[in-house]
């Protein structure tokens, strides 16, 4: 259980960073520019797929990149927790950019250039929030993915792509130096640290009232994981091209905000402190109230991916509920879901896009009859919704399961019938738009000539689904991550 | 009331400073002409130039002007002589105040050059219409 | 122990201002490597002063041999090293901003304005040297005027801001003069070590509360501490582009070292300098004028006096975490006064490559900005998040302790400013950068081919910006070392 020093956590963070120059260099050679994009990502990849067996017996590598504070380095640690969202992180980056290739080049877009680079950024300071060893650490590449991702929300450059620029960055760089800062220092001068510690830091140092405060202040800080009240940058951000919403939006930030909380219940604030000052039911609360509000919210949008955002708004609640929950099946669930959620949303944003890349058309109410014209992209639309609302054979379903046995066992009766309540929303928020992709007539002479994306787009989402398919059988690598990570 | 009329009897000298530093002080800020401010500026440095010699001076003390060997034997009695450093230091504060009152009046001639008057309201009342 | 290295790292600019003035009157070209040579070898020096000082102890240097107390004390300790490697740096980096601008605006004075610059720089590193109150004076009257003479060569309303501040700043001087005066008749002595050792005697007196009174307003009147920053706005917009790189990022910043020089040199556990009743009120001042400035800052539309009133708002960040009167909040302040700089001179610098192109910094003039200067605009996104407080960018370090002094002290006025000004930054710089890159495009330029010519700044200014963008990093990154081998030295114990 040593922690072995090795640069490649660092190698894994650095390569993309790094690999935002050649990306800008290769400015007038699209071609060039989208190899290395690709090849950035493969090294991406396989650097943390080799870190993985290491984590998997049990080792953690660490890699200190300056003092700055006393008892604070810049650190770097890899342990199970991280190991999973990095996993999940950069293999859907691999995705994503072969994605992007398709949409961007078949709607033609403009500053491409900085939208890869953009994007390069963001995947490495995601990998950093992954790796990071401590809170500061965290924090700090927390931040640069909230600039990073700053110019691919207001990729478009229009009026709307402008205030939705500014509202994504008011609500998240408001919280997080307005909120978490301000928790983090209070951490730091009660605990004299901020590492990361199983069980947690603050274990008798800290009165109930100011753990409660740090709760509070704590979830909400982290605003990227969409707790309302301060989710609205989500919906907004929307505005953003369609690899952006599927990745970033999907993915790699909204889970950035998650995993940010789950570390600092899992690892700041510790589960039995939690649990000892009996603050698992407000956790659980606040995340209770977003889900079936976003979920209801969700029902009544009638652009696609705006539809989506309120989805993710949902689920993402769904996981801070399973690490609020405080026993260990639930917590189970929410770490499960994080990765499940993240195969599952992806399919369908991309899905989203690819219906968007072939008929131009955003909203649901348009889409009558064109699951007939795209079938792939509705089957692996259907197979990703049915992985979020959490039915088998799908690895929603085990995420789910695990969130209701914990709440099961936890005799949290509230708890059963929100999460009974919210599939059932989810349920009716996705089946509409198959059963008018399959079912309902498309209007005359509508739909002529639309035929599947490109290749570009539709290879993407159907590996996305098959491995959203694949993840219930074979669950076994990431059910042991999340077990070590949790202690159990 | 006595004791403080007293007060400042003995100290007189020091009151007329204060004095003048509150009438350089209100003609730096409560005039509206660059040239009564350089002016009050002047008044202001000059009143603490003559505080600072104040300081230095003593009853029926002569100048410091000692023999050598007097002085190393211990025979000079320094009841009878005025502090030397303060002058020494204000003679630096007057080189600096020319200074700056060369500076400022410089300055002043290129504003009156640019704007043919050197009130400040009617200089702003300018700048605003260009 | 005895040394005269530190005096050549003042001497190299300030013999080399006369040789300018006298070489530079008929040939222009030699302005350029004397300036630079002399700044250059200054740096140097400051390294080697500051690589002996923490080996060696304290250099001192005494001078015409007169021995203090009665003689003045040139003294260099560990800080003061490290204020002078910055004042030597940073008026390096500037300088080569500054050539193309003085050449430009000011074709047949360049050698006299290199002639001031240099002599404030002298100035400013004898500030930071001096052991004597008065002879702090001295210098504090050779910086400000030639500043006002800087100041005062600017186009527009330029002599008018000059004027203004040469009011300002001989009130401040004056108050600081008359504070000194007081010390001498309580004291006897103008030597600050030997002050500090009479103070203890003197406690509570009132001679002693208006000595230091008068001492404290006169310093803040010169770093622009709110209420007293009116002059510095103006002065400091209608200031020559080579000016303003050098007064902008230097001037208030030591000043503050100096009101810090001073309190820790008159601080000890026999004599509380800083009473509770004080220190809550300037505190409050402190964190009103945070967020009066970063409002004010707020309201701006031109580059350059919108980066003014943020100068002020981290004057208020410094002086407030100074009087927080603990560990944590000093060392902020003395590592924010190092991040300040470099961060207020990464900004000017991108201002004026910004200016020296467009020729205006009003905002309708920065919009699509991103694509004739590219890499000017993203060095200044750097100092832009440097500003904010974003890491690992040192501006957010130096903000950490600040805050953790803040909580420390249980002054919650002051963390809550903090923060606000933080978020008001953000909001500030993302407005340029929204404006800067994502103006809205023409429909020509609306697809992936779409091009502009860039027009970069010229290398003299694009290089030390690029250099500054980098510093503010590196400098970020080692906060660690900085802390603990140089500031934690340097401050007592019991503080």
């Amino acid at each position: 259980m040593t922690p072995i020093v090795s640069i490649w956590p660092l190698a894994a963070i650095l390569v993309s960073l790094l690999g935002a120059l050649p990306i800008i260099l290769a400015n007038r050679q699209p071609n060039l520019r989208e190899s290395w994009t690709i090849l950035i990502a493969l090294v991406k990849l396989m650097i943390v797929a080799s870190l993985l067996p290491g984590v998997l017996e049990g080792n953690s590598y660490v890699f200190t990149i300056a003092q700055v504070i006393p008892g604070v380095p810049i650190e770097l640690r890899v342990d199970a927790l991280g190991m999973i969202f990095a996993l999940v992180a950069s293999s859907l980056w691999l995705f994503t950019s072969i994605y992007s290739i398709g949409y961007m080049r078949a709607l033609d877009e403009h500053a491409q250039t900085r939208y890869y680079a953009s994007f390069a950024v963001a995947i490495s300071a995601t990998l950093g929030v992954a790796f990071a060893g401590n809170l500061l650490t965290m924090y700090l590449f927390y931040e640069m993915l909230s600039l990073s991702t700053y110019p691919l929300v207001t990729h478009e450059q229009n009026a709307e792509a402008r205030s939705s620029g500014r509202k994504y960055l008011t609500y998240i760089l408001g919280t997080s130096i307005g909120l978490a800062l301000p928790a983090m220092m209070i951490t730091y001068s009660v605990a004299g640290t901020l590492d990361f510690t199983s069980g947690g830091i603050l274990a008798g140092k800290a009165s109930p009232e100011l753990l409660a405060l740090l709760v509070v202040l704590f979830l909400f800080g982290f605003a990227k994981a969409g707790l309302m009240p301060f989710h609205g940058w989500l919906p907004a951000a929307m505005v953003a091209p369609t690899p952006v919403s599927s990745f970033l939006h999907g993915v790699a930030v909204v889970k950035a905000g998650v995993f940010s909380i789950f570390r600092i219940i899992f690892d700041i604030l510790g589960p039995e402190t939690l649990q000892s000052a009996d603050l698992g039911s407000l956790i659980t609360y606040i995340a209770s109230v977003t889900l079936l509000i976003a979920s209801m919210v969700a029902l009544t949008q009638d652009s696609l991916k705006r539809r989506l955002a309120y989805s993710t708004i949902g689920q993402l609640a769904y996981m801070v509920l399973g690490a609020g929950m405080l026993s260990a099946t639930g917590m189970l669930g929410g770490v499960m879901h994080l990765a499940m959620h993240a195969f599952g949303k992806i399919t369908l944003f991309f899905c989203a896009g690819a219906i968007y890349v072939a008929s131009k058309k955003k909203n649901i109410s348009q889409m009558d009859g064109l699951g007939r014209r795209m079938p792939i992209t509705y089957l692996a639309f259907f197979l990703g919704s049915l992985s979020i609302i959490g039915m088998p054979p799908l690895g929603g379903f085990i995420s789910k399961w695990n969130l209701l046995i914990g709440a099961v066992e936890g005799d949290q009766l509230v708890l059963i019938v929100v999460l009974l309540i919210s599939s059932l929303l989810n349920a009716a928020y996705f089946f509409p738009i198959i059963y008018r992709g399959f079912f309902v007539p498309a209007t005359d002479g509508e739909g002529d000539g639309i035929k599947e994306a490109p290749l570009f787009c539709l290879i993407p989402l159907s590996v996305t689904a098959l491995v959203s398919l694949a993840l219930f059988f074979y669950p076994d690598t990431l059910l042991k991550l999340a077990r070590m990570a949790l202690g159990i | 009331m006595e004791s403080i009329l007293d007060h400042v009897i003995a100290k007189y000298n020091y009151w007329i400073y204060v004095v003048l530093m509150m009438i350089g002080f209100y003609a730096m800020i409560g005039k509206r002409n660059l040239v009564k401010k350089l002016l009050g500026m002047n008044i202001f440095q000059t009143a603490i130039i003559l505080f600072f010699i104040s300081t230095g001076a003593k009853k029926g003390g002569s100048i410091p002007i000692l023999d050598k060997y007097a002085a190393l034997q211990g025979q000079v009695d320094v009841n009878q002589v005025v502090n030397p450093l303060p002058h020494v230091l204000m003679l630096t504060a007057i080189v600096v105040g020319v200074s700056v009152t060369g500076v400022a009046l410089a300055v002043m001639q290129r504003i009156y050059r640019k704007y043919g008057t050197l009130e400040e309201d009617e200089i702003l009342h300018k700048i605003e219409n260009e | 122990m005895k040394s005269n290295l530190h005096m050549y790292v003042m001497a190299a600019p300030l013999l080399t201002a006369f040789l300018v003035n006298i070489f530079g009157r008929n040939n222009r070209k030699v302005i350029a490597p004397m300036v630079l040579g002399a700044l250059g070898l200054s740096s140097l020096l400051a390294i080697a002063v500051l690589k002996r000082t923490l080996m060696l102890g304290d250099l001192s240097y005494t001078a015409g041999a007169w021995t203090p107390p009665w003689g003045i004390e040139l003294l260099v300790d560990p800080l003061s090293a490290l204020m002078l490697l910055l004042i030597a740096a940073v008026s390096f980096i500037a300088t080569f901003a500054a050539l193309p601008c003085v050449k430009r605006d000011l074709e047949d004075r360049q050698h006299l304005f290199f002639t001031l610059y240099l002599i404030l720089i002298a100035g400013l590193m004898g500030l930071v040297l001096t052991a004597d109150a008065f002879n702090l004076y001295v210098m504090l009257e050779i910086t400000s005027i030639t500043t006002y003479g800087l100041i005062a060569l600017g186009r527009g309303r330029a002599p008018l801001s000059s004027f203004n501040y040469i009011i300002m700043g001989s009130v401040a001087a004056s108050f600081y003069l008359l504070g000194v005066g007081y010390l001498y008749l309580l004291t006897g002595t103008l030597n600050m070590a030997d002050i500090a050792r009479y103070l203890p005697a003197l406690q509570g007196t009132a001679a002693l509360s208006t000595a230091l009174a008068f001492i404290l307003i006169g310093l803040w009147i010169k770093m622009a501490f709110f209420p007293l920053h009116g002059w510095l706005p103006r002065a400091y917009t209608d200031a020559p582009d080579g000016a303003g790189v050098l007064i902008a990022p230097l001037m208030t910043k030591v000043t503050i070292y100096l009101m810090v020089r001073l309190m820790l040199t008159f601080q000890s556990p026999t004599f509380p300098l800083i009473s509770m009743d004080v220190r809550t009120l300037v505190i409050w001042a402190a964190a009103i004028g945070i967020v009066c400035a970063s409002s004010l800052a707020l309201a701006q539309r031109n580059l350059k006096q919108m980066l003014t009133y943020i100068i002020i708002a981290e004057v208020g960040y410094m002086v407030g975490g100074a009087w927080l009167a603990n560990d944590q909040g000093m060392t902020g302040t003395l590592l924010h006064i190092v991040n300040d700089a470099l961060m207020t001179l990464c900004l000017f610098l991108a201002a004026v490559a910004i200016a020296y192109r467009t020729g205006s910094l009003h905002f309708d003039n920065l919009k699509g900005l991103y694509r004739r200067m590219p890499w000017t605009m993203a060095f200044f996104t750097i100092g832009a998040f440097a500003m904010i407080g974003v890491p690992p960018t040192c501006g957010f370090y130096s903000k950490w302790y600040l805050l953790l002094g803040g909580i420390e002290a249980g002054q919650w006025e002051f963390v809550v400013a903090l923060i606000f000004s933080s978020l008001v930054n953000a909001v500030l710089f993302f407005r340029i950068i929204e404006l800067a890159y994502f103006g809205s495009l023409q429909d020509s330029e609306h697809h992936a081919h779409a091009s502009a010519e860039p027009q970069e700044a010229p290398w003299w200014i694009l290089s030390p910006l690029a250099l500054t963008a980098v510093l503010l990093i590196v400098v970020g990154l080692s906060t660690g070392p900085l802390v603990n081998n140089i500031i934690r030295l340097m401050i007592p114990v019991g503080f």
